[in-house]
């Protein structure tokens, strides 16, 4: 692999390998209802408890579109600064399966509803571009469950129906840690608008991801393999890694490389053939009889537009001109909704620049190490704006400030509670310090002598002394001024 | 008062309303002599004693203001009806129980009419003469061991032989009109978009439409004004303004200008059915129409269209019966095999065959050659109808390009079989309205049928042309009861 961060490269013997990859995400639209019928989309149900006549696909149901879900996929549209097309189509693609009531998945092939946008991804080296190919509507299917019985599968209809957008990129991405990116940005431009929860547990983001490799410096693009159906971002990158150098050992060995479908297997870290080209299913996509080309109007688009809150990108721009962040901070304070509306109600009342690194620093570590979301947030963003006060006042030092941050943790209390309860006010009178340091010069007289002898490096001896016998509650900037005039 | 059973639907209710006759008296009367029509072989599902206590029911404290008060009625086996057996005409649904009810037989309940049973009809309507049943053939009351035509033919026989007043059928490619011709009817398709599909189990969407089938225009118009109405759970349903259609039945039809495509005039046509075209044409002159003669330069291509448009959605809309959810189901060694058993024991060979053609004419390499060019063709199709819109008010043809044929005369020739629809299947392309009303015999005694052809969502201007034209042919069906002991 090459050292060089900004490039991803497989080298073998005098060869260097660059990584092609496109992904097609698959996210849950949010929205109380399925695509086409009126059943509920909650996850966690019983079996089979939120299906109607038309996710069963009995005789004679019927899809009827939901409106919202076409709304959401706009705005989803408009998040990605990709065209929205006034006038889409809904195809059936043909397979069966046990859980695929229909015999047909109702999709969209020819005509999506949104075409082509661009994302955005924040490397470490600078920005990158990533094109949208297309993003289209259509229907999750059932899940098949193989491991209740020995003999038997069982199905469970209360997926059937539900809406996903299938969003394709272009072949923009060149390393996992790009991949890592590309769909963090896009998780969080949809968590943003409201339109998909990103939740990888639930299953509400998948991929399926297209890798090809290619000798650095070519144009052409290798033969691909997509892997399909990878649920979290980590077996992404783990997969890519694992696929891209698979490919490269079969060039190196003089051999081809078939197109195919793969599988990841997490378990063992590799990916194996599902299905070549060759027994690749023919969908027999045609356009729905049961549903006419959905058509939308510039007017019903603008108010969509409107609705559009602040994204990413231009949060990050206004954090930095506005409250004169660094683009590593702003990037990671944009990265979800949540994180931004925080600090923004944080710094209403108190210090941009220390409540930036409170976020970042002891707060984030706190919820890492609880494995708590920030709105699950043990401290409000009103307290650790107080917190940040008392600090920028000179009512505690940085150093106490952790100690009542702790006991925040423990209890959203206000912390000049916390300061007053433990005691923890700091001692900024000049009278009561002098007394103090006149009494840690005394008790050291002989480090004081060495000191005036030209051992300045005993100075901080004395300060650690006094911090010592004040229980850290001495104001260090105090007892420096204090205690150079007094050595 | 004439015997129940002959009076015509109109008749019935005003007799009803009346108070001469009670909603039991005429479900008893109906459901008596489909008993002694077993021969006929109409009915796949009796609901016979539940009907005579919804009668009863009915008659306790009856809604007379209701458009269809206590009338019994039998319905085409292709009608979702809840907690009655639904089979399409199908083994594959030969133990299916909806437990919802399709929104075509829901409005006519709804106007307080009785489900009578369930009619036979071609196996999920794909069919010509009823033979594809899986409850075997229907019997025409015009003569023995004659087809009733099909898809809808338990529909047309029950209605001829008098079993039910009135009935409903769907229609495809001519599945209400040529039946309706078969038996001496009435049949209208209306414009695709009128009736709403749900709960009617599907053949190919873009094609079916549901419709009445009676005795007369007139009861052909109420049953229409009960039926048509827009339905948010159907995506093709139209919301335009229905008429009342029997209120507004008129045979005041001067002026009106009737077109006669020439392309109609196809090869090797029976010199009777050119003969009734001829009459067809006296009759409507005669009501003070002007005729021209229009052109519809693609009606060849209309069949050759249709047996790719309808299979390849057919082909589609079939694959959910596959022994997993509902339905027939064979055992398999895995899921591919119970499939594969499933579907082959569980439909009949014409289905079959359809989804096989339907399969393959979407299949990638031939999408294009097939299904996409005969998109292509249904538009010019279309654009023919519009263009002779243009210029004429409604199209005057043949309904059938023969009489009713024997049973088993065509089961071995599918091809002349599907020619049957050749005259009926462009309607369908087009999503017009269209009638079929009977206009003559053949020098068997056959009843033959004419067609009119209408503009989208003016049935009414059909009706009331098929209304006057009705009054100046006078039709007598023969029907002898032969079946009947």
């Amino acid at each position: 692999m090459s050292k060089d961060k900004s490039e991803y490269l497989i080298n073998r013997k005098d060869n260097q390998y660059e990584v092609v990859i496109g992904l097609e995400v698959h996210a849950q639209v949010t929205s109380e209802s399925k695509l086409f019928s009126t059943s509920s989309t909650k996850f966690g149900a019983e079996p089979n408890t939120q299906v109607s006549l038309v996710d069963a696909a009995l005789p004679g149901m019927l899809p009827v579109i939901n409106e919202y879900c076409v709304k959401q996929a706009i705005k989803t549209g408009i998040g990605l600064k990709a065209k929205i097309n006034k006038r889409s189509v809904f195809d059936r693609k043909n397979y069966f399966y046990a859980d695929l009531p229909q015999g047909y998945q109702i999709s969209q092939f020819k005509d999506p509803i949104v075409g082509e946008g661009k994302v955005i991804l924040d490397m470490p080296d600078g920005q990158k571009e990533v094109g949208i190919e297309r993003l289209h509507l259509e229907q999750d299917a059932g899940k098949s469950i193989h491991d209740l019985d020995p003999k038997n599968t069982f199905v469970d209809l209360n997926r059937s129906g539900v809406a996903l957008m299938e969003i394709v990129s272009k072949p923009d991405l060149r390393s996992p840690y790009e991949v890592n990116a590309y769909v963090k940005k896009l998780r969080s431009i949809m968590r943003y608008l409201g339109t998909c929860d990103g939740n990888m547990q639930e299953g509400s983001l998948r991929a399926d991801v297209n890798v090809s490799v290619r000798k650095k410096g070519t144009k052409e693009f290798g033969t691909r393999c997509e892997i399909k159906n990878v649920n979290s971002i980590k077996f992404m990158q783990m997969a890519i890694e694992y696929e891209a150098n698979r490919q490269v050992d079969l060039i190196e060995d003089g051999q081809s490389i078939d197109q195919e479908t793969r599988l990841f297997d997490t378990k063992k870290n590799e990916t194996r053939s599902m299905r070549s080209k060759e027994d690749a299913h023919d969908y027999r996509y045609f356009p729905d009889p049961d549903l006419l080309p959905l058509e939308v109007s510039d007017d019903f688009i603008e108010k969509l537009q409107l609705e559009i809150p602040e994204l990413p990108d231009e949060k990050k721009k206004r954090f930095i001109e506005k409250f004169k962040l660094s683009p590593y901070e702003a990037t990671i304070l944009v990265s979800d909704n949540e994180t931004s509306n925080y600090f923004e109600n944080v710094i209403k009342k108190s210090d941009v620049k220390l409540a930036t690194n409170w976020i970042i620093g002891e707060l984030f570590a706190a919820l890492n190490e609880k494995n708590l979301e920030i709105i699950e947030s043990p401290i409000s963003a009103g307290n650790l704006s107080k917190l940040i006060n008392l600090i920028k006042d000179g009512t505690i030092s940085g150093k106490i400030a952790k100690t009542v941050f702790e006991h925040m943790l423990e209890e959203d209390k206000d912390p000049k509670k916390i300061v007053e309860e433990k005691g923890l006010k700091q001692e900024s009178d000049p009278k009561a310090l002098e007394a103090l340091i006149d009494k840690v010069i005394d008790d050291n007289r002989e480090k004081a002598t060495e000191y005036k002898s030209g051992k300045v490096k005993l100075f901080g001896f004395f300060v650690g002394q006094v911090m010592k016998v004040s229980g850290g509650k001495a104001n260090p900037q105090l007892v420096n001024e204090i205690l150079k005039k007094k050595l | 008062m004439s015997e129940i059973t002959k009076q015509s639907l109109s008749e019935l209710i005003k007799n009803i309303k009346d108070k001469k006759l009670s909603s039991t008296e005429v479900t008893k009367a109906f459901v008596e002599r489909s008993e002694k029509s077993k021969k006929l072989n109409a009915y796949v599902t009796e609901d016979f004693s539940a009907a005579i206590d919804k009668a009863k029911k009915f008659d306790e404290n009856p809604n007379l203001d209701l458009k269809l008060p206590g009338i019994p009625m039998a319905v085409k086996d292709l009608f979702c009806t809840k907690n009655v057996k639904t089979t399409a005409g199908s083994k594959m649904l030969n133990n299916f129980i909806p437990t919802y009810e399709s929104t075509v037989t829901q409005n006519i309940w709804n106007e307080g009419a009785i489900l009578l049973g369930k009619l036979n009809c071609d196996e999920f309507a794909m069919g010509s003469s009823n033979e594809t049943s899986f409850f075997g053939n229907v019997q025409n009351p015009i003569d023995k061991d004659l087809v009733p035509g099909g898809s809808s033919g338990g529909s047309s026989s029950a209605v001829a032989a008098q079993l039910t007043p009135i009935t409903i059928g769907t229609d495809t490619g001519g599945s209400i009109r040529q039946p309706a011709s078969f038996t001496g009817t009435v049949g209208l398709k209306p414009t695709y978009g009128s009736c709403s599909r749900y709960g009617i189990v599907a053949f190919a969407s873009s094609l079916d439409q549901a419709g009445p089938m009676a005795q007369n225009v007139k009861d052909c118009a109420l049953l229409n004004e009960v039926i048509s109405s827009y339905d948010e759970k159907d995506s093709t349903s139209i919301d335009f303004k229905r008429n009342n259609y029997s209120k507004e039945l008129t045979n005041n039809i001067k002026g009106k200008k009737i077109g006669i495509p020439k392309e109609y005039r196809i090869d090797g046509m029976p010199k009777e059915i050119e003969d009734l075209w001829k009459k067809g044409i006296e009759y409507v002159k005669d009501c003070g129409t002007e005729i021209l003669d229009i052109s519809l330069p693609h009606t060849n291509y209309a069949l050759p269209t249709y047996y790719i448009v309808a299979p390849a959605e057919a082909s589609s809309n079939l694959a959910r019966y596959d022994g997993v959810k509902y339905g027939f189901r064979a055992d398999g060694e895995n899921l591919i095999d119970m499939y594969e058993k499933t579907r082959s024991e569980g439909f009949g060979a014409e289905v079959q065959r359809r989804i096989m053609i339907g399969t393959y004419v979407l299949s990638s390499g031939y999408y294009d050659a097939y299904y996409l060019k005969a998109q292509k063709v249904r538009k010019l199709i279309k654009n023919d109808f519009d263009e002779a819109y243009k210029k004429v008010d409604a199209i005057l043809t043949p309904s059938t390009p023969s009489s009713a044929f024997k049973i088993g005369e065509k089961t071995n020739d599918p091809v002349s079989m599907y020619l049957n629809d050749i005259f009926t299947v462009p309607v369908n392309l087009a999503g017009l309205p269209g009638i079929s009303i009977p206009a003559g015999h053949d020098a068997k005694g056959y009843p033959l049928g004419l067609q009119i052809i209408g503009k989208a969502f003016d049935e009414q201007n059909l009706l009331n042309i098929a209304y006057a034209m009705e009054e100046k042919i006078n039709f007598k069906n023969k029907i002898t009861d032969w079946w009947i002991k």
